[in-house]
């Protein structure tokens, strides 16, 4: 094999880890509980920066409705949803990547937004500019976002 | 328990659990009288068009901490109320061609106490619900021959509407949902039950089924009008009912509905509706 033939296989490859298996909304597959078996980037979730992604205002803010003892350091933690504390032990993988993707799925009428949905919604906004959407929305949370918040739910044991 | 043993023990409990949660810091069973004289009703059974999704109402005030709670107790210490006065005075003001002012035709402020308590409300000549900011406009141009009326969320349409809201502290709201009113009614409700925004969020899922918890350093109230105007310690100013409605749908990351829209105006009326049987207490105090 010459180098170039190396490099071009090399391209290709890297290529398709970073576009082509990451998973669009709309292709998302759940089974029929709401849980989702396929990591949505191939990449392993980062528990870190998952924990970055639970306390960040503008992340997930998943803090505003949950108690997690793990980060008592970030203030102000809500009470509209459960403590998630014990929560990696109740739910494996796949459930856990179903609730943060679409918790309606798995928890009918919840009041738990769906992280990754980009339709469906009722008077829209551009983010919280209280203004109508633009016409292609991203979801709240990227895919990488939800496999590292995934990763960190996933050692929250006891 | 006076004022300031309770406020005493409040301290005490904070000190002895300091590091514990901020709910210490609201007193939900407190009673609300202002100046020691105007008794409100701050908590009672639920009118009974909620059909049981309510048992008890409250005021926005219950759930709010203690040293917000005591502002609203005296009219000194409720900055609300210099607005209020500040009505009171363009309520007296010579305003449009006729040279009139509001006290030309209302002599007796008193006349107004039950405004505040029963708006929105149907208004037969204009074949729609009316709320108080619009019955003000409509004085205003209709009989007082302004060319321009005030904005509904200027300074003065919010002084003048914290003034009429003030002489009426202390009545029992009873808004009218039947009759003419029914189909705005049921419009707003509609809107109260839809969950809006790219974050799903109804009216009735942060204030009907989660009044009392904290969402994030919030904690939240039923979402009762019989406050309003308030004066919000967070932007040091009056803030008007549609204004709130507002900035609730914009926190669902949605889109939301202007102020004054007939949107807003069934909503009111719902809202207001909800609160039957509270007290009027604009203007109140918030954080
Ligand atoms: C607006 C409120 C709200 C927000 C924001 C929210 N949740 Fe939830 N969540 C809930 C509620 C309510 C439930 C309980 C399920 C139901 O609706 O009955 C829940 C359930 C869960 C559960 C299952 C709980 C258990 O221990 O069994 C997990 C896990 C979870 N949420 C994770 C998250 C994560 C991660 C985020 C942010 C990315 C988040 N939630 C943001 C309201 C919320
Ligand atoms: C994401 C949660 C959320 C949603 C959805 C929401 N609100 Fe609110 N609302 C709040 C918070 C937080 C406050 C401030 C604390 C409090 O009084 O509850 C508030 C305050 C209010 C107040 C002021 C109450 C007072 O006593 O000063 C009113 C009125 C109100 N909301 C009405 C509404 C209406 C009507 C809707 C639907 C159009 C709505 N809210 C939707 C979170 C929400």
């Amino acid at each position: 094999m010459t180098r170039q033939v190396i490099l071009a296989t090399l391209l290709g490859v890297s290529a398709s880890v970073a576009h082509a298996e990451v998973v669009s909304p709309a292709a998302v597959v759940a089974n029929e509980y709401g849980e989702i078996s396929t990591s949505l980037t191939g990449v392993a979730g980062n528990p870190v920066r998952g924990a970055e992604v639970m306390t960040s205002r503008s992340l997930g803010n998943c803090i505003a409705c949950h108690q997690v003892t793990a980060l008592e350091e970030f203030p102000f933690h809500g009470e509209v949803g459960p403590s998630l504390d014990g929560a990696g032990a109740r739910w494996d993988e796949a459930a856990m990547r179903g609730i943060v993707v679409n918790a309606k799925a798995i928890f009918p009428d919840s009041v738990m937004p769906s992280f990754y949905k980009v339709d469906g919604f009722t008077r829209p906004g551009d983010a919280f500019t209280g203004k109508a959407a633009p016409d292609a929305l991203d979801p709240l949370l990227t895919a990488q976002d939800i496999e590292d918040v995934v990763a960190y739910l996933l050692t929250l044991t006891d | 328990m006076t004022g300031q043993t309770k406020r005493a023990v409040a301290a005490m409990a904070l000190l002895a659990f300091s590091a514990s949660s901020l709910a210490l810091w609201a007193d939900e069973d407190a009673d609300l009288v202002v100046n020691g004289e105007i008794e409100m009703i701050v908590r009672t059974e639920a009118p009974a068009h909620l059909d049981g999704a309510l048992r008890t109402i409250y005021s926005g005030w219950v759930f709010r901490q203690d040293d917000t709670q005591a502002m609203q107790m005296d009219d000194f210490d409720n900055p609300g109320m210099l607005f209020a006065e500040q009505g009171q005075e363009l309520f007296n003001t010579a305003m449009g061609a006729n040279g009139e002012s509001c006290a030309s035709c209302h002599a007796n402020a008193e006349d107004l106490t039950r405004v505040r308590a029963t708006y929105p409300k149907w208004d037969e000549a204009h074949g729609a619900v009316q709320t108080v900011e619009m019955q003000v406009q409509e004085c205003q141009t209709e009989s007082m021959g302004m060319a321009e009326a005030w904005g509904q969320n200027s300074q003065e349409m919010l002084n003048m509407t914290a003034y009429i809201a003030s002489i009426g502290r202390g009545q029992v709201i009873d808004v009218a949902i039947d009759g003419p009113a029914q189909a705005t009614w049921e419009a707003g409700k509609e809107i109260y039950y839809t969950r809006y925004g790219q974050l799903e969020l109804s009216c009735a899922n942060c204030h009907e089924q989660n009044y009392g918890n904290y969402i994030r350093a919030d904690h939240l109230s039923q979402g009762q009008i019989n406050g309003f105007p308030t004066y919000r310690l967070k932007n040091a100013r009056l803030n008007g009912t549609h204004n709130r409605f507002r900035g609730c749908i914009r926190d669902t990351r949605g889109e939301t509905f202007a102020i004054g829209s007939d949107e807003f105006i069934a909503l009111e009326l719902y809202v207001a509706s909800r609160g039957n049987g509270l007290t009027v207490e604009g203007p109140s105090v918030r954080n």
